[in-house]
């Protein structure tokens, strides 16, 4: 478990990124931070592993306060997947791979050995173990970038827009295997993002943050999409929109799901009954993997 | 056209291959000079451009310095530094240390800064120390630009020694002033030429070098190729721009 009490960041031209935030990210569950940018989400994240070192307030990770650890130990037991992979250029795949396990003084064959298998968790070819970051495509080298973060076994993964740079095809490819590899590994992920459905998607809790680092609301994505505290964050999940709101179209037997613009969102999945939930539009919480079906 | 074949045929003369007045003995002493030069000169400025470039700090410093000693001429500092510490190696040294210093710290920081901050900041994130950060990830991506100070110094000083024979010192440089006053000038010729010569392989050794010292990945990588190639231009540009001022100076 993660926990944040009161924890504010000041950086030294006087711009606040973090305004007194107090949260728990509760261990194994993905918690995302979305909002957008300038919203200090990626200095939430950079505190976790004192890559920023907060002004005022404590970040403890199981009880344990980090401002209390040596940096590069600390470092070196979290798994870091940031934008555009990071990858070192002059190293290659499988030597990426086994950067902190190596740095943790594992003999460097055995890492390799690893590196190869986790290139099969992340559903990576071996035969692209020897090249290097520069001949892979951009999916290619966040999955190496996700292998690598993985490689020490880590209990906590911090993921600062892994798939930003990535197009929306090979996007949708790698979120979804992102949550079935956190269904296998029971990690504690903390995921930043400023994609409102990506957060949907991937978070168990969503934390949705104001411009100035600000903590707008706290919740599971149902709890946002049915409650939104204000009109902020209707806005930023596109309740205020319509764009959540479906509805059933069609006939009983060949029902389609509409949204507010009357644009076509998706079909039932086989085997539910429209009659029950026809009625329940617009359906909260529903909207998420119907909103998955549609892009 | 009569001086010039006097020129080739003074350098096939056999009696040029003998003797302590003889080309490979003088080419030898260049160059043993040269690397002496280039030896002082990288203890000082490579550790001072690596802390500069991978601190960010002493940057004003870094370029403010050479900027005053590439101001110095060097001919009138061998003179001035010989009257002060004598006739020896030890002026000409010190003067052509000062000269090779400018391009290697260059070299040093501005290859340092070229590495792309991301990476930088990517393996600080994994839990590399400082210490590792400079010799796994910014030395090894910027050799190539560090090896082009060096072969800027090199090309400088292995030139520029020419100027040290003003003293009774060895070098190529010794047919140069020895010819002058007896107006022999097709051995004058054949010292210039042989300086040149002697420049240009200097030239394609260290350009080979650049190439062997540059990590696999970036030059396989296609992106970063490009990436690499717009800040070697860069740096190169830098390079020129000092070059053409100690010409221009000289």
């Amino acid at each position: 478990m993660i926990e944040f009490r009161s924890v504010t960041k000041q950086f030294p031209d006087g711009t606040t990124a973090v305004d007194n935030v107090s949260l728990v990210f509760p261990s194994r569950k993905t918690t995302v931070l979305v909002g957008s940018s300038g919203s200090g989400k990626t200095t939430m994240l950079r505190m976790i592993n004192r890559m920023v070192d907060p002004t005022s307030g404590s970040i403890e990770i199981d009880g344990e306060r980090v401002s209390t650890l040596d940096p590069v130990k600390l470092r070196r037991s979290i798994g870091y997947v940031m934008q555009n992979s990071g990858l070192l250029p002059h190293r290659t795949v499988v030597d990426n791979i086994a950067t902190v396990p190596v740095l943790r003084g594992i003999k460097k064959k055995e890492a390799r050995q690893r590196s190869l298998r986790l290139m099969d968790t992340v559903g990576l070819e071996r035969a692209l173990a020897e090249r290097y970051p520069g001949q892979l495509s951009g999916g290619q080298q966040q999955r190496v970038g996700v292998a690598r973060g993985l490689a020490a076994d880590p209990n906590i993964l911090l993921m600062d827009e892994p798939f930003g740079a990535v197009d929306p095809i090979v996007r949708a490819e790698l979120q979804t295997e992102l949550v079935r590899l956190q269904r296998e590994l029971d990690k504690t992920i903390v995921f930043v993002t400023h994609d409102i459905d990506e957060a949907f998607l991937i978070g168990d809790q969503i934390v949705i943050f104001r411009p100035g680092g600000i903590v707008a609301q706290i919740g599971s994505p149902a709890d946002i999409l049915a409650n939104p505290v204000d009109a902020f964050v209707a806005s930023f999940v596109g309740v205020d929109r319509g764009k959540r709101s479906l509805h059933l179209e069609g006939t009983p037997e060949t029902p389609v799901v509409v949204d507010s613009e009357g644009r076509v969102a998706g079909v039932l999945a086989a085997g539910s009954n429209p009659l029950l939930i026809a009625e329940a539009v617009p359906q909260p919480g529903a909207g998420a993997p119907a909103q998955g079906a549609a892009t | 056209m009569n001086q010039l074949f006097a020129t080739f045929a003074w350098l096939l003369d056999p009696a040029h291959y003998a003797g302590p007045d003889a080309i490979q003995v003088r080419v030898g002493e260049q160059v043993e000079y040269t690397l002496l030069t280039l030896l002082l000169a990288s203890i000082i400025a490579l550790p001072a451009g690596l802390a500069i470039g991978h601190t960010g700090r002493g940057r004003t410093l870094g370029v403010q310095i050479p900027a005053v000693l590439r101001a110095l001429p060097t001919l009138g500092l061998v003179i001035l530094l010989a009257l002060m510490v004598g006739l020896g190696l030890l002026a000409p040294l010190i003067a052509l240390v000062i000269l090779a210093i400018p391009p290697i710290l260059a070299g040093a920081y501005s290859g340092l800064e070229s590495v792309d901050r991301e990476t930088v900041d990517a393996a600080r994130a994994l839990g590399m120390t400082g210490w590792q950060v400079l010799w796994k990830v910014e030395i090894p991506l910027s050799l190539s630009l560090i090896t082009g100070g060096l072969r800027s110094a090199a090309l400088q000083a292995v030139a520029t020694w020419t100027i040290a024979a003003i003293l009774p010192l060895g070098g190529l440089g010794r047919y140069i002033f020895d010819a002058l006053p007896v107006q022999d000038y097709p051995k004058m010729l054949a010292g210039s030429m042989l300086v040149i010569a002697l420049a240009l392989v200097t030239d394609a050794l260290f350009a080979l070098l650049q190439k062997v010292v540059t990590p696999p990945g970036v030059r396989a990588g296609r992106a970063s190729l490009v990436r690499a190639k717009t800040t070697h231009s860069h740096a190169r540009a830098a390079l020129f721009r000092h070059a053409s001022f100690i010409r221009n100076e000289r």
